[in-house]
C-alpha cells in the first residue's frame, strides 16, 4: 500500500504539472459522483472508477481503499475518509486531500460495502498502478488483468511501467505494450509498426487485438462518403440476395416494403363488403391471381397503399451502394491488420491441421485398443465374438469396482489394469470351452451364439450396476493437456491411451513372434491338424489365445472407461466400429489393424473437419466409405498372402 | 404335368388353414367385431406380431436358404415404415391444417396449405420446408410405390456392390450390419429430411377414416397383416422350392461349386436378398401404421440381429419355423418385459422378469444354437421322423458351416 503510494509518487514527480492540477480536482471528482460512490452498481460506476484514477495519486489511495472496504463516511460531518484499523479503533485519512485526521473509534464511520462487481472494475483501474509493484507476483497478476481487460488509459501506465527486473515480465509487458498499441494508440504509424512487429505470430491474443479492427457494419448508402472505410462494396444477386438487400432498405426506412403474400391476406380480410374484395367474391380467393386481381382492384379505389412493384424494387437497389464499412476509420490501419491476419492465416492452417492429427492419432489409438483383441479372436482364430464389447464393459467395470475399495486412484489403476485382464481372460476361456469350442465348424452360428451372450451379459450389468452411468475417475496426474501453443494441445489421457495402444502393439508382436505360445497358435491357426500331430494341443492353444484377446479386451475397457462414460451399453458403441477396423486393414495382420485404426480414425476426424457440428454425418459418411473400401479391397489393406491366408 | 405347389408341400396348406383359422378366431374375440375377449391393444399387437413373421419368412429366405446372414433387414422394414408414414403424415396434417384455415376469412391458397404443413411437420426439427425427398409424400400410390421400390433399390444397390466382389459369410454379416447403422446415424440428423430422433408420429390415424374407431380400424389391419403374411409365404415358398430354389440351396451350401457349373451365383443371390428387402419393406409398411411411431431407433443393429435370433429359434431353412420363432419369442418378450409374468420368489432373491427377460433370452440362444440347431421345428422334424443320417463324425463338406446333412432329408 505504502509502496503504491510512493510510485505514484514519483510518477507525480515525473508529471509534476498535469499531476498537481489532478490533485487539485479530486475533492470536485468526489463531490460530483458522491452518490455514485456511496451507493455504487455495476453498470454506472465506471465512469466514477476512471474518472478518479484519472486525478492521480491520491486518487489511487481512495480507489485502493475502497476496493478494500476501507473507505467510509464520518458521521460527524458526512466527510469522506479512508478508514486504516489501528487495533480497536480506525485511523482516518481525507480521501480527497490526503490530510491526517487522527483516530476514531469505529462507531463513528459508515463504511462503505462495494460489491464485487464494483470491486474487479476498482481492481482493473487500479491494475496501471500494480505494474510497478516490487512484487513480482502482484505485477505478474496487474499484467493478467490488463490483458485480460485493457484500454487507451492503461496503455498510458503500462508505458511509464515497461522497465522490469524480471526478464519473463519485461518481455511479458512488452508484448502487451505492443497489443494494446495495436487497439489503442492514437497513432497510426505506432499501430502499423506494432502489428508488423508481431510478424506471423498465431497467438489467439494477437489475432483478438486485430478482429476488432476489422470488424465491418453493413449499410446502404446512396453516395459513398469520401472519408468511408470501406472493406467491401456488394454486388446484389451474388454478395447480398435481392431479397435482403431490399429488406436493408425497408428496416433502414429508405424503401416501401413489398407487399408479402401474409400482408396481402390481412389487408384483404380488412376489406371484405359484402363476401367481396374489390369485386372478386371472398369464396375465389383461395387462388394468388385472384388475390393479385382483388388488391389491385383495391388500389385502384385507393383503399390502400400502394406496394413496391418489381420496377420500383429493382431500382432502388440500383440507386443505393451495399457497402460494408469498417467501423476503424483509418484504411491504412485495417489494410495492415488485414495483411497481418492474412499473414497468420497459413501458419495456423498448418496448427489446426497438426492438431486434428493428434486428434485423429489418439482416435486411431482407441479404436487399435478396441479392435487389438478382436484382432487376436477374429483376425486370427477366424472367431466372430459379438460379446467383444461386453468384455470392453466387463473391463470398465472392474475398474470402477476397484476405485470403490481403493481410493488413491493411481494405485487402483495399477491394480484394475491386470485385474481387469484377470477377470475377462476368465470370462474369455469359460466362453470358449463352453460355446465357441463347439461351433467351431459353423461361423455364422458362432455369431449368433456369441451374441446371446452378449445381450445376456449385457443385461446382467444393467442388473447389477444400474442403467446410469458410473465413474472411472482417472489419477490426478493424467489431468489437464500438453499445451503446445494456442491450437495445438493434447490431453494427458489421450496420450497415456496412445501409449497404451503402442505398449499393445509391442506386445502383441512378442507374444506371437518370439515365444512358445506364439509359435503354437500360428501352427494351430495354420493348420490345426499337423500342429496338432507335432504335439501341440490344438484345444489348449484355442483356449488361450481367446483368452488372451479376451483380456486384452479388458484392459482396454479400462482405459476407454477412463474417458467415456461407463454404462452397460459401452462395449455395443464400440463393436461394429472394432470389427470394421480389423476388416479394413487385413484379417490375420496385426499391422492391418493398425492400418485400419489409422484410416478410420483420420477419416472420421477428416470429415469432421469439413463438417465439424456433424459427429453423425461423419459417423454415416465413415461407414459408407467402410462399406466401399471392401468393394475394392475386400481382404483388407493388407491382405493376408500363402499359406496364412489359406488358414485365416 | 407337376401337381400344384400346395399339393407338392402339404405344409403350406397347414399353414395357411392355421393363419386362416387364427384369424377368423382373433376377429370373433375382438371388440371391434365380437365378442370383446381380446382388447384392441392386443389385436394391435397381434397384428404387428404377423407383420414381424412375415419378416421373419424373409428373413429365412435370405438365411436359411441362400445362406446370407444379413444383418440389416430392420433396414428395409423400416424404410417401408417410413414411406407409409411419409403419406400418412402428409394427409393427415393436411386436413387438420384445411380445417383450422377454413376459420380465416380469406380462404387459403394452395400454396399456403402447403407451408403450414411443411411448417406443421418439421417445425420439431427447425424447418419449414418439404424436403426433397417428401416430392411423392402427397401420394398414397406414389408412396406405395415407394415402399417396395426404396428397400428394393437399397438392396439392389447394397447387393450387387457386395456380391459382385465375392464379400462373403461373417464379412457380409458385419458389413449389413455397418449399412443399418449407417442409415440409423444418418437418419438421427435433423436435416435428414425425416424428422431426425422425432421420427414420424400418430401413424394410427388413417387420413379419410377418422370416422372409423380405432377397433374397427385395427382389426382391418390384423387383417391386412395376416393376407400379406399368407401372401408372402406362398411367394416365398414357390420361389423357395423350385429350380430356382435348389439353385440357392445350393449356393449356400457350396458356391464355388455351383459357380464352376455355370450358374451366376451373383444374380441368383441378388435376387433373393432384393425380393426379400421388398417383402420386408411392405411389411414395416403395415407395422407402423399399427405400432403408430417410428423414429430411426427402430433401424438399430440389434433389431435385426433380433430378427435372426427368431428364425434360428424357429428353425432355418423351414418357413413355418420363422414364423413360429418370431411369434413365440416376441410375444413371449412381450410378455416377460411387459411385467405380467410373475416374479420368482428364491428366498434370497426375487426374480423380476422386467430385468432378467433378457438374461434368460440370451442364454437360451445360446443353448438353442448349441443343442438345437434345428430350433422348435426340430420337433415337427422328430414328429415326421426326420432325422439326419449317422455319419460318424466324418466331415459335412468343403464349406464347414453347411448344412447338407439337415437339407438331404428335406
Amino acid at each position: 500500500m505504502r509502496s503504491i503510494v510512493l510510485v505514484l509518487a514519483l510518477l507525480a514527480l515525473v508529471l509534476p504539472l498535469s499531476a498537481r492540477a489532478q490533485t487539485a480536482d479530486l475533492a470536485g471528482v468526489i463531490a460530483q459522483y458522491r452518490d455514485q460512490i456511496e451507493k455504487p452498481s455495476r453498470q454506472t460506476v465506471e465512469p466514477v472508477v476512471a474518472a478518479i484514477a484519472a486525478t492521480g495519486p491520491q486518487g489511487a489511495a481512495l480507489l485502493q481503499a475502497w476496493g478494500d472496504r476501507l473507505l467510509g463516511l464520518r458521521k460527524s460531518d458526512g466527510r469522506l475518509v479512508i478508514a486504516a484499523p489501528e487495533g480497536d479503533a480506525l485511523h482516518l485519512t481525507d480521501a480527497a486531500t490526503g490530510a491526517d485526521l487522527g483516530p476514531a473509534p469505529e462507531d463513528q464511520v459508515t463504511l462503505l460495502r462495494p460489491n464485487s462487481g464494483v470491486r474487479g472494475l476498482i481492481s482493473a483501474a487500479m491494475a496501471g498502478s500494480a505494474l510497478s509493484d516490487p512484487d513480482p507476483k502482484r505485477r505478474a497478476e496487474a499484467l493478467e488483468a490488463l490483458s485480460r481487460k485493457g484500454d487507451a488509459a492503461q496503455l498510458g501506465l503500462l508505458r511509464q511501467a515497461m522497465d522490469d527486473p524480471d526478464p519473463t515480465l519485461a518481455a511479458r509487458k512488452q508484448r502487451l505494450e505492443r497489443l494494446l498499441t495495436i487497439q489503442y494508440d492514437t497513432d497510426p504509424a505506432a499501430r502499423i509498426a506494432a502489428m508488423q512487429s508481431f510478424g506471423g505470430d498465431t497467438s489467439l491474443e494477437f489475432r483478438a487485438s486485430l478482429n476488432p479492427i476489422l470488424t465491418t457494419r453493413r449499410v446502404a448508402l446512396e453516395t459513398i462518403p469520401a472519408d468511408a472505410n470501406v472493406a467491401d462494396e456488394l454486388a446484389v444477386g451474388s454478395d447480398i440476395p435481392r431479397d435482403a438487400a431490399y429488406a436493408m432498405l425497408v428496416d433502414a426506412g429508405l424503401a416501401p416494403a413489398r407487399l408479402t403474400p401474409q400482408a396481402e391476406r390481412a389487408t384483404l380480410a380488412q376489406h371484405i363488403v359484402n363476401g367481396m374484395v374489390g369485386g372478386v367474391p371472398v369464396i375465389e380467393l383461395g387462388d394468388e391471381a385472384a388475390r393479385d386481381r382483388a388488391y389491385t382492384a383495391l388500389e385502384g379505389q385507393g383503399l390502400v397503399q400502394p406496394a413496391a412493384s418489381e420496377d420500383e424494387v429493382t431500382a432502388a437497389l440500383d440507386r443505393f451502394h451495399f457497402l460494408d464499412v469498417y467501423a476503424e476509420p483509418n484504411a491504412d490501419v485495417t489494410a495492415a491488420a488485414r495483411a497481418a491476419l492474412r499473414g497468420t492465416e497459413t501458419r495456423i492452417g498448418l496448427m489446426q491441421a497438426a492438431d486434428l492429427s493428434l486428434d485423429a492419432l489418439s482416435l486411431a489409438s482407441i479404436y487399435f485398443l478396441a479392435a487389438i483383441g478382436l484382432a487376436i479372436t477374429f483376425g486370427v482364430m477366424g472367431v466372430i465374438n459379438m460379446a467383444h464389447g461386453e468384455f470392453i464393459m466387463m473391463g470398465a467395470y472392474t475398474g470402477y469396482v476397484v476405485q470403490q475399495f481403493i481410493s488413491d486412484k493411481t494405485i487402483s489403476l495399477i491394480v484394475a489394469l491386470p485385474l481387469a485382464f484377470a477377470v475377462t481372460f476368465a470370462a474369455g476361456v469359460a466362453l470358449e470351452r463352453l460355446v465357441i469350442r463347439h461351433l467351431y465348424k459353423r461361423p455364422l452360428e458362432t455369431l449368433l451364439a456369441t451374441f446371446g451372450v452378449s445381450i445376456a451379459l449385457q443385461q446382467l450389468a444393467k442388473n447389477i450396476f444400474g442403467t446410469q452411468a458410473r465413474p472411472l475417475t482417472s489419477p490426478g496426474w493424467l489431468d489437464g493437456a500438453l499445451t503446445f501453443n494456442d491450437i495445438v494441445s493434447i490431453s494427458y489421457i489421450r496420450i497415456a491411451i496412445f501409449v497404451l495402444a503402442l505398449v499393445f502393439l509391442g506386445l502383441y508382436l512378442f507374444i506371437m513372434n518370439r515365444t512358445r505360445l506364439g509359435l503354437e497358435v500360428r501352427a494351430v491357426t495354420q493348420n490345426p491338424g499337423m500342429a496338432a500331430s507335432m504335439g501341440i494341443s490344438p484345444d489348449r492353444i484355442n483356449m488361450l489365445t481367446f483368452g488372451l484377446g479376451s483380456g486384452i479386451a479388458g484392459i482396454a475397457g479400462v482405459a476407454i472407461g477412463l474417458f467415456a462414460k461407463v454404462t452397460s451399453e459401452l462395449g455395443s458403441d464400440y463393436i461394429v466400429q472394432s470389427f470394421m477396423t480389423v476388416v479394413v486393414g487385413g484379417v490375420g495382420n496385426i499391422w492391418g489393424t493398425l492400418a485400419g485404426a489409422a484410416l478410420i480414425g483420420f477419416l472420421q476426424k477428416g470429415i469432421e473437419w469439413f463438417n465439424p457440428a456433424n459427429t453423425l454425418a461423419a459417423q454415416t459418411y465413415m461407414i459408407l466409405f467402410i462399406i466401399i473400401f471392401i468393394q475394392f479391397r475386400p481382404r483388407g489393406i493388407i491382405a493376408a498372402k500363402g499359406r496364412a491366408a489359406v488358414g485365416a | 404335368m407337376r401337381k400344384p405347389l400346395v399339393l407338392r408341400h402339404p405344409s403350406i396348406l397347414v399353414f395357411l388353414a392355421v393363419l386362416a383359422v387364427f384369424t377368423v378366431g382373433v376377429t370373433i374375440l375382438s371388440t371391434g367385431y365380437g365378442t370383446g375377449v381380446i382388447s384392441t391393444s392386443m389385436v394391435k399387437t397381434l397384428g404387428k406380431t404377423l407383420c414381424l413373421a412375415l419378416a421373419a419368412v424373409a428373413m429365412d429366405l435370405v438365411w436359411g436358404y441362400a445362406g446370407i446372414l444379413s444383418l440389416g433387414q430392420m433396414a428395409f422394414f423400416a424404410l417401408g415404415g417410413y414411406m407409409i408414414g411419409m403419406w400418412l403424415m402428409v394427409a393427415r396434417t393436411e386436413t387438420i391444417v384445411t380445417g383450422s384455415l377454413a376459420n380465416l376469412p380469406i380462404p387459403p391458397t394452395a400454396a399456403e396449405i402447403n407451408q403450414a404443413v411443411a411448417t406443421q411437420i418439421f417445425g420439431v426439427v427447425g424447418s419449414d420446408q418439404f424436403p426433397a425427398i417428401w416430392f411423392l409424400s402427397g401420394s398414397l400410390i406414389g408412396q406405395l410405390a415407394l415402399v417396395v421400390l426404396v428397400p428394393g433399390l437399397l438392396a439392389l444397390v447394397f447387393g450387387w456392390l457386395a456380391f459382385r466382389s465375392r464379400v462373403n459369410g461373417v464379412y457380409l454379416s458385419i458389413l449389413t450390419q455397418a449399412m443399418t447403422l449407417a442409415l440409423a446415424l444418418y437418419l438421427f440428423q435433423n436435416d435428414s429430411g425425416l424428422r431426425g430422433n422425432n421420427g414420424l408420429s400418430g401413424l394410427q390415424n388413417i387420413p379419410g377414416l377418422d370416422a372409423v374407431p380405432q377397433e374397427s380400424l385395427s382389426i382391418w389391419f390384423f387383417w391386412a397383416s395376416a393376407v400379406a403374411l399368407g401372401l408372402g409365404y406362398l411367394l416365398v415358398s414357390w420361389v423357395a422350392s423350385g429350380k430356382f430354389g435348389s439353385v440357392t440351396r445350393a449356393i449356400r451350401d457350396d458356391e464355388a461349386r455351383v459357380r464352376f457349373l455355370g450358374y451366376s451365383v451373383e444374380s441368383y443371390k441378388l435376387v433373393v436378398f432384393t425380393l426379400a428387402a421388398v417383402i420386408t419393406g411392405i411389411a414395416g409398411a403395415l407395422y407402423y401404421p399399427q405400432a403408430g411411431i417410428i423414429n430411426p431407433a427402430e433401424l438399430a443393429p440389434i433389431a435385426s440381429i433380433y430378427l435372426a435370433v427368431w428364425v434360428a429359434i424357429g428353425g432355418r431353412g423351414r418357413l413355418y419355423g420363422a414364423v413360429i420363432g418370431a411369434i413365440v419369442v416376441s410375444m413371449l418378450s412381450s410378455w416377460f418385459t411387459g411385467g405380467r409374468a410373475p416374479d420368482v420368489n428364491l428366498g434370497f432373491y426375487t426374480i423380476k422378469w422386467v430385468d432378467w427377460w433378457q438374461v434368460l433370452l440370451g442364454l437360451s440362444f445360446v443353448l438353442v444354437t448349441l443343442f438345437a440347431p434345428k430350433g422348435i421345428s426340430g420337433i415337427f422334424d422328430a414328429l415326421a421322423h426326420l432325422r439326419p443320417p449317422r455319419r460318424g463324425g466324418t466331415p459335412l463338406g468343403p464349406d464347414m458351416g453347411a448344412l447338407q446333412e439337415r437339407e438331404a432329408v428335406e
